[in-house]
């Protein structure tokens, strides 16, 4: 089935393109863009004024939680929040249970996606195996069974010769290496080492355990010549370090989570386990050097790492909460208020940063419009308002800092594969996508 | 009452107290926070002039023996003074001296109170004003100056060390306040 | 900003502090933070506090004032005299005070600390008085209780009532606090003592020094309004008075320091040390003390060591704080 979106602006940093014109949707690709379409036998959907089209967007970092921990999350559940906050793709990271150290897992992971029929899911598969950082994981296997990168994320690769020879061994096979960068020694803390950990009397995550191990991976990195990616980047050191290493050429990339780019260590003057994750919410100067990263282009990504948890286990002691927040369903407005509507970045560069440069440093479909990309795009509606409600969300968990936020900026729609698989009712003109076809699951579209 | 009418008034307290206890022997006064406290001060001036000897005197603070504490619905608790009683009651003729007796709650609390401090002989009730409306059973021995009141006014003893006068007024509901 | 950042604390008479009014109330029901409490109403505490400790030299140790209250200790670390303390003061004002001692029970069991608090609220207590090993648990269980809620220690964050006694000490010793200059010497980085302290005198206007091992002075120190040193003579130089803190045993592990022995004589407050402070300066520790590790004995046993007076007041500072959290909110 063909579908004209008609007379919306078009953001496609991928084809340098900013400018109101169509996209005619073929089935599950794109088969043109340009003005003045022919419309024949095709479902026409006049773009609501002020809502943009663009690729869509790839979250490349999260946590589905299943198998093993289905309490928290489960694929179905998280990729029905991808879609309603505006991704139509998600790579996962592999700490379930098992862990994703082999292709039964691996296989298990896409099987589970496919039935949902929401997001898409690129898994990500094990550096080492159980992730214990002792022996490498078959990355060939991995990669056969449908994985697009490796990573222990939750836990540094800690061992420089592990590092190295994944390095190498992962390039050989196209896969992405994404490391959690945090020296191993210096853990052990539950906040970011400073005036607030000390005022709250809360163990210190120094900034300096991210600093050492992203120069390290840096340097390994130039070594070895092979793609290192840089989990979460958190503190000014991390960055200034990504950064010193792509002006020396070396294949380096990095992403931040919304909550780094906006959120600081003083969130936690009441103790509130949303505020806990790892790498923990820095001081200002860091989460002012994330926004400058985002602007000047030494950050290449923004990812949730959306990181469900049940309320039981959030509800304990500050000590005890396990680390992580859910972002899957507020990324996107933050982004578009807190970047956007705030003059940090363009419209164009938050496309890029959130879909052109995912798909390209995975090195996955998608992130572009142009003839024959899937079709996968993000409607955005940055002019609306969006009050986050943790109520209304889709993702099994509500550990997110940001309940009651009211921003500026929010989702129109989500198309996968050309099947529009969320509306969002509070954006004016938003409900002319729901007109298209039975191809719209009911309740997403309600 | 001015102070002229209030010196009189304490003056003929302590010779009442000295006559009824035969010498002051084993007296002790014991002030109820705030304004008993300067009464039972003067009183023992009064008694070391008759008697031509030193009585004992205390300050007793009964907040903490109060029966409306966390009675009221909204509040902050009643500030807590101290309690000065520097000798034992054991076997001593007390005299609680008050400003004003009116429901007799004040009173019925300072027993309980004094009653943790030890066993005297006897306890003697002195108070510079008798305003009536008691709730309690509770009578005093000594009475300044008997002042009928109605339950809209109420009563402020000023004394000279605490108020910079002596004087004894009635406040109605909502004037100003007359001399009593 | 923060709760160590100089300007948040009104001190009164100074510019923008509260207009003098006769405090006869708190204005929290719960007690958590030093934090939290302003100038007036810390001497509301010592006033009351006072009045307190008359009551210990009376035969009948006991006053009717919170008659039918019930309170719960609920300790999840072990403690003698801070339990002990509080439950004294608690039987002193006619309380029913019950002590939980969680550390053996429930935590074992795995129950949270809030279903056991719901558990214990449908008891109705009146109070809490909560001993805990993690950082702002009191804080997270004030939010869903209806209770009052009392911080008893909380992981390496705050200790208000032993700051309160100490700060009732040295007034009683000082005549005031406006002015001092005190050393806090030792572990400052776990030290939750240290923590309420540095609130409390702040906000009564000393001069607060800190001193310790570099790896035992908490990060960002330079924004908690104290000059640090790492040098005791300097901290200790014409001090009038001088706060050990406790070193744990175990602080050899995690590299704090090479030995208890190498702590001694660097960190150790011997006689000759105490010679460089004002000849009428008072040392004080919060117990239990490690003879020969952070203090000489000869100190500890010394005519200038206040520490029993410590504990005899935190009997009456406890009662102040009980009797008038007690009270309902103050609406000023």
């Amino acid at each position: 089935m063909k579908i004209l979106l008609k007379g919306g602006r078009v953001v496609d940093p991928a084809a340098s393109r900013d400018t109101v014109c169509d996209v005619l949707i073929d089935g599950a690709v794109v088969e043109q863009v340009g003005s003045g379409l022919r419309t024949d036998g095709a479902a026409v959907v006049e773009v609501p004024p002020g809502c943009v089209v663009c690729p869509g967007f790839i979250d490349m970092h999260v946590h589905l939680r299943e198998p093993g921990q289905e309490h928290k999350e489960t694929i179905a559940t998280g990729t029905t929040a991808a879609v309603a906050g505006g991704f139509t793709s998600v790579a996962c990271m592999p700490n379930t249970q098992p862990v994703n150290d082999q292709a039964g897992t691996t296989e298990l992971i896409l099987a589970r996606a496919e039935a949902a029929g929401q997001a898409r899911v690129y898994p990500i598969g094990a550096v080492s195996r159980e992730s214990k950082g002792k022996q490498l994981a078959d990355f060939a296997e991995l990669r056969a069974a449908g994985c697009v990168a490796v990573s222990d994320d939750g836990q540094p690769v800690a061992d420089a010769l592990l590092m190295r020879r994944a390095l190498e061994y992962a390039s050989s096979f196209d896969m992405l290496l994404i490391d959690h960068c945090e020296d191993p020694a210096l853990r052990g803390g539950v906040a970011h080492e400073g005036y607030q950990a000390s005022a709250l009397g809360l163990r210190g995550l120094p900034g300096v355990a991210e600093e050492l191990i992203v120069e390290r991976d840096v340097t390994l990195a130039g070594l070895v010549g092979a793609p290192v990616h840089i989990a979460h980047i958190s503190v000014r050191g991390a960055l200034r370090a990504v950064r010193s290493g792509k002006e020396r050429n070396i294949p380096v990339t990095c992403e931040v989570t919304p909550h780094h780019f906006i959120l600081t260590d003083e969130m936690l003057k009441n103790y509130d386990t949303n505020a806990k994750m790892n790498p923990p919410l820095r001081e200002a100067a860091d989460r002012d050097a994330m926004l400058q990263g985002l602007a000047d282009g030494s950050v290449d990504a923004i990812a949730t790492d959306h990181a469900p948890h049940h309320y039981d286990e959030k509800a304990v002691e500050f000590d005890r909460a396990p680390f992580g927040i859910t972002g899957l369903e507020t990324a996107v407005a933050l982004s578009l208020d807190r970047l956007v509507q705030h003059d940090v970045v363009s419209l164009s560069r938050l496309v890029e940063l959130c879909s052109t440069n995912p798909a390209r440093i995975l090195g996955v479909a998608g992130g572009s419009l142009e003839v024959g990309s899937p079709a996968d795009l993000t409607v955005l509606a940055p002019d609306a308002r969006t009050i986050v409600d943790v109520k209304t969300m889709r993702s099994k968990a509500k550990n997110t800092p940001f309940d009651g936020w009211e921003l500026h900026g929010g989702v129109a729609a989500t198309i996968v594969s050309g099947r529009v698989l969320y509306v969002n009712d509070a954006v004016t003109g938003a409900e002319v996508f729901a007109s298209i076809g039975e191809s719209i699951p009911g309740e997403s579209a309600k | 009452m001015d102070a002229d009418l209030m010196g009189r008034a304490l003056t003929r307290i302590a010779h009442e107290v000295s006559e009824r206890n035969r010498g002051g022997h084993e007296l002790a006064l014991i002030g109820i926070r705030t304004r008993g406290v300067v009464i039972a001060r003067r009183l023992a001036d009064k008694l070391l002039d008759i008697l031509r000897a030193p009585v004992p005197t205390g300050a007793l603070d009964i907040t903490l023996y109060r029966d409306d504490l966390m009675r009221q619905p909204v509040g902050p608790q009643p500030v807590v003074r101290q309690t000065e009683i520097s000798f034992s009651i054991d076997d001593k003729r007390i005299v609680l001296v008050d400003d004003v007796l009116y429901t007799g709650r004040t009173i019925r609390a300072a027993l309980d109170a004094l009653i943790d401090f030890g066993r005297p002989q006897s306890i003697q009730l002195i108070v510079l004003v008798d305003r009536g409306h008691r709730e309690l059973p509770i009578k005093a021995d000594y009475v300044g100056k008997n002042l009928p009141t109605s339950l809209a006014q109420s009563v402020q003893v000023r004394m000279q060390e605490i108020d910079g006068c002596d004087e004894v007024v009635i406040q109605d509901d909502k004037s100003a306040g007359r001399q009593a | 900003m923060g709760p160590f950042d100089t300007s948040r604390v009104a001190v009164p008479g100074e510019p923008g502090a509260t207009p003098p009014k006769l405090r006869t109330g708190l204005r929290s029901r719960h007690l958590l933070s030093v934090g939290d409490l302003e100038g007036d109403e810390i001497s509301l505490i010592f006033d009351t506090a006072e009045a307190m400790k008359e009551i210990e030299l009376r035969p009948i140790k006991k006053v009717p004032a919170l008659r039918g209250k019930t309170i719960v200790n609920l300790f999840y670390e072990p403690s003698t005299r801070t339990r002990t303390s509080f439950e004294i003061a608690e039987k002193r004002l006619s309380a029913d005070s019950l002590n939980v001692a969680v550390a053996g029970s429930s935590m074992v069991k795995g129950e949270t600390l809030f279903d056991t608090a719901r558990n214990l609220e449908a008891m109705a207590p009146d109070m809490i008085v909560l001993r805990h090993q993690a950082s702002g648990a009191p804080f997270q269980l004030a939010s869903i209780c209806r209770a009052g809620v009392i911080n008893a220690g909380d992981g390496m964050h705050e200790h208000p009532t032993q700051a309160l006694l100490d700060g009732f000490t040295i007034r009683a010793h000082k005549g005031q606090i406006e002015g001092l200059k005190i050393a806090i010497v030792g572990d400052l980085l776990h030290s939750r003592v240290f923590r309420s302290n540095l609130l409390l005198l702040r906000a009564l206007g000393a001069e607060v020094w800190v001193c310790g091992p570099p790896t035992l002075i908490p990060p960002g120190i330079e924004r908690f309004g104290v000059t640090a040193t790492t040098r005791l003579d300097e901290a200790a130089e014409g001090a009038d008075v001088i706060m050990m803190l406790r070193i744990q045993r175990e602080r050899m592990l995690g590299h704090f320091v090479p030995s208890l022995r190498e702590y001694f004589m660097v960190y150790g407050l011997t006689v000759e040390r105490v010679e460089r402070a004002k000849p009428d300066v008072i040392i004080m520790h919060p117990g239990p003390m490690n003879r020969g590790v952070e203090i000489a004995s000869e100190v500890a046993d010394g005519p200038y060591s206040v520490m029993l007076d410590q504990v005899a007041n935190g009997v009456a500072v406890r009662m102040a704080v009980l009797y008038l959290l007690a009270g309902n909110p103050d609406e000023m």
